[in-house]
């Protein structure tokens, strides 16, 4: 209890920008926290809830350290931003995802504190909000748990280490990366806040694809699916950074992809 | 952390309007409070009986009672396999036994670790709990876990139910207790350590969750390859009936391992067959997942094959099983970058 009160203050030191116009739509989800987290992430922009947005995740949180969610807007236009955010997460916001020259696609793997909505807030060139969402049932703990390799210890081994591939998608390619990282929330005793802080997408010409800011709602080790626009069979840069300032960096490649799929049945 | 979140959920249990201010599932818990558990005996072989749990996921409609159990009449008393979720659970199986064998349990095996059937181990006094010295051990690990979870869905029906260790000295091989001949069988795969028991006289297969029959095969502690194996012995094991850890009583199939089985084999052969089927079939299906760059949540929605469709909790199992085996095979497979 005490934790989340900290770590609220904190959420709202770093979200303070928006003043709050005090009118959102009435939550489908009728989640206690919607009107302190729209105005904490999307501020007084227009906000609409929008079956456009799929947000798609398993029936049950097998384990609350580690929940995919997929979020799926191609079906809007000109989309700027995908926000994965928990409303009762003591750090809401998973990751900020800007398809910059990709599809409105992403998906990655969040730590849940409780039993929360999990939303996708996808903002267009308009400047509005489409956001859609689901409750989750979750056992507690998934953001106040030490971290599977600090308890193993081998996390600083390992720090870093990327794998990954990417896959012809229909006239797009499907980009997936993972890194080593203990991407810990500072709610646990004696292990201070240390996560990826961003991730950018290029391709080889130079051209940004994609760029990301990611939050320590992320779990561990974490893993990020993207659907690029680029075709060709260059590598595609991916670098991230933490809140230490490492720089990690990788390239993935079509061919990857086609040897892993060459080894399918 | 244990005690408090126990306490926690003891509050909101006494506060039933609390609870209800935050959404309607909520609402829908305090409605749906344990109104006792009723479990029903079937006899399924002279002197044996089949205690059915319910072929869902643990919730708080079903008390947690998912798993089937066993009585065994013997002369010195009643052999339980499989205490179940619960305490509360634990005393109906106790009372039902006394009720249909006329002998009260004087023997209980826990076949694995799991707490729907281990932490009903809670209504009975230790020395009659009886292992594998595995599910000892990772009772030990784990078991304190399990009450934590089981407490945070079930809440009042595991009133009472505190972690009772059985004694891991089960060893394989043949015993006889109250004149009953017994076989058993120490296997892994579902687990580190996976107790099924034959009767000899009857030749009844009670396989615990080894075998799942018509309701998908749970992976959270599962060694794939080593439960394929655990199969293997099992279909050779001579046997007429198999009674699984859930799912309906196998009557079916045949033994066709070119054994001299005395008689024996007549049945019970369909339900492993299936469960060794579906988890060739998850474990190729989720290497293939990776391999085509799915990512969780769309792994967990691949299309599940047709001769499935009568398996009951597929879709549930296969997304679990996805969270248990994903992560591990995508950094065995996606190269370094």
């Amino acid at each position: 209890m005490k934790k989340s009160m900290i770590c609220c203050l904190a959420s709202v030191l770093v979200w303070s920008g928006a003043a709050w116009a005090g009118e959102y739509p009435a939550d489908p989800l009728d989640s206690p926290m919607w009107d302190y987290r729209a105005n904490e992430i999307l501020g007084d922009a227009e906000v609409v809830f929008d079956d456009a947005v799929q947000v798609i995740v398993p029936q049950l949180a097998e384990n609350q350290h580690v929940f995919p969610v997929t979020v799926d807007a191609s079906a809007l236009p000109d989309v700027k931003r995908i926000v994965i955010f928990a409303d009762l997460n003591p750090i809401p916001v998973a990751i900020d995802y800007r398809p910059i020259n990709a599809r409105a696609f992403v998906a990655t793997r969040i730590k849940l504190d409780q039993r929360t909505p999990v939303r996708a807030a996808v903002q267009t060139g308009d400047g509005r909000w489409h956001v859609s969402g689901v409750w989750v049932d979750a056992a507690g703990g998934g953001c106040s748990a030490p971290p599977v390799s600090r308890v193993k210890g081998d996390w600083a081994q390992h720090l870093g280490e990327m794998r990954g591939a990417a896959w012809p998608d229909h006239d797009d390619t499907r980009i997936r990366v993972s890194f080593r990282h203990p991407m810990d929330t500072g709610l646990v005793e004696n292990i201070s806040a240390y996560n990826i802080d961003t991730l950018s997408v290029t391709a080889a010409d130079g051209t940004k694809l994609a760029e990301m800011s990611v939050f320590g709602a992320v779990a561990e080790d974490p893993v990020f699916t993207m659907i690029v626009k680029d075709a060709g069979e260059a590598p595609i840069a991916v670098s991230a950074r933490d809140t230490a300032g490492l720089e990690f960096d990788g390239s993935v490649s079509r061919r990857a992809g086609v040897d892993l799929l060459a080894q399918a049945r | 952390m244990t005690i408090s979140r126990r306490a926690l959920l003891a509050a909101a249990a006494s506060l039933p309007v609390a609870v209800a201010g935050h959404g309607l599932a909520a609402t829908a818990l305090a409605q749906q409070f344990a109104t006792g558990y009723h479990p029903r005996a079937e006899s399924i072989a002279d002197g044996i009986w089949m205690v059915r749990g319910a072929d869902e996921a643990i919730a708080m409609t079903n008390g947690g009672a998912i798993a089937n159990s066993a009585f065994i009449a013997t002369d010195e008393g009643t052999i339980l396999f499989d205490p179940g979720p619960s305490r509360e659970y634990a005393l109906a199986l106790t009372a039902l036994a006394e009720e249909v064998t006329g002998k009260p349990v004087t023997r209980v095996y826990v076949s694995h670790l799991h707490p729907d059937h281990a932490l009903g181990a809670a209504g009975f006094a230790p020395e009659l709990l009886h292992a594998l010295p595995e599910t000892r051990r990772e009772l030990v690990d784990e078991g304190e876990g399990f009450a934590d979870g089981m407490y945070r869905i079930l809440a009042d029906w595991m009133k009472g139910t505190a972690l009772v260790l059985p004694n891991g000295d089960v060893k394989p091989g043949d015993v006889t207790y109250g004149g009953r001949k017994l076989r058993l069988l120490a296997l892994q795969g579902h687990s580190g350590g996976d107790l099924a028991l034959l009767d000899h006289a009857t030749g009844t297969l009670i396989a615990g969750d080894l075998v799942f029959n018509n309701r998908a095969p749970a992976t959270p502690h599962a060694d794939i390859a080593a439960w394929q194996k655990s199969l293997t012995e099992l279909a050779a094991v001579p046997h007429n009936i198999l009674l699984p850890g859930h799912g309906p009583l196998d009557t079916g199939g045949l033994n066709t391992g070119g054994l001299d089985t005395g008689g024996l084999d007549t049945g019970g052969q369909d339900a492993i067959a299936q469960t060794a089927d579906w988890l060739g079939w998850l474990d190729g299906a989720l290497h293939d997942a990776v391999a085509q760059g799915l990512d969780m949540a769309e792994a967990g929605n691949i299309a599940i094959p047709g001769r499935f469709a009568g398996v009951k909790l597929a879709r549930y199992e296969l997304q679990r099983s996805v969270s248990h085996f994903y992560p591990a095979l995508e950094a065995e497979l996606l190269p370094r970058l």
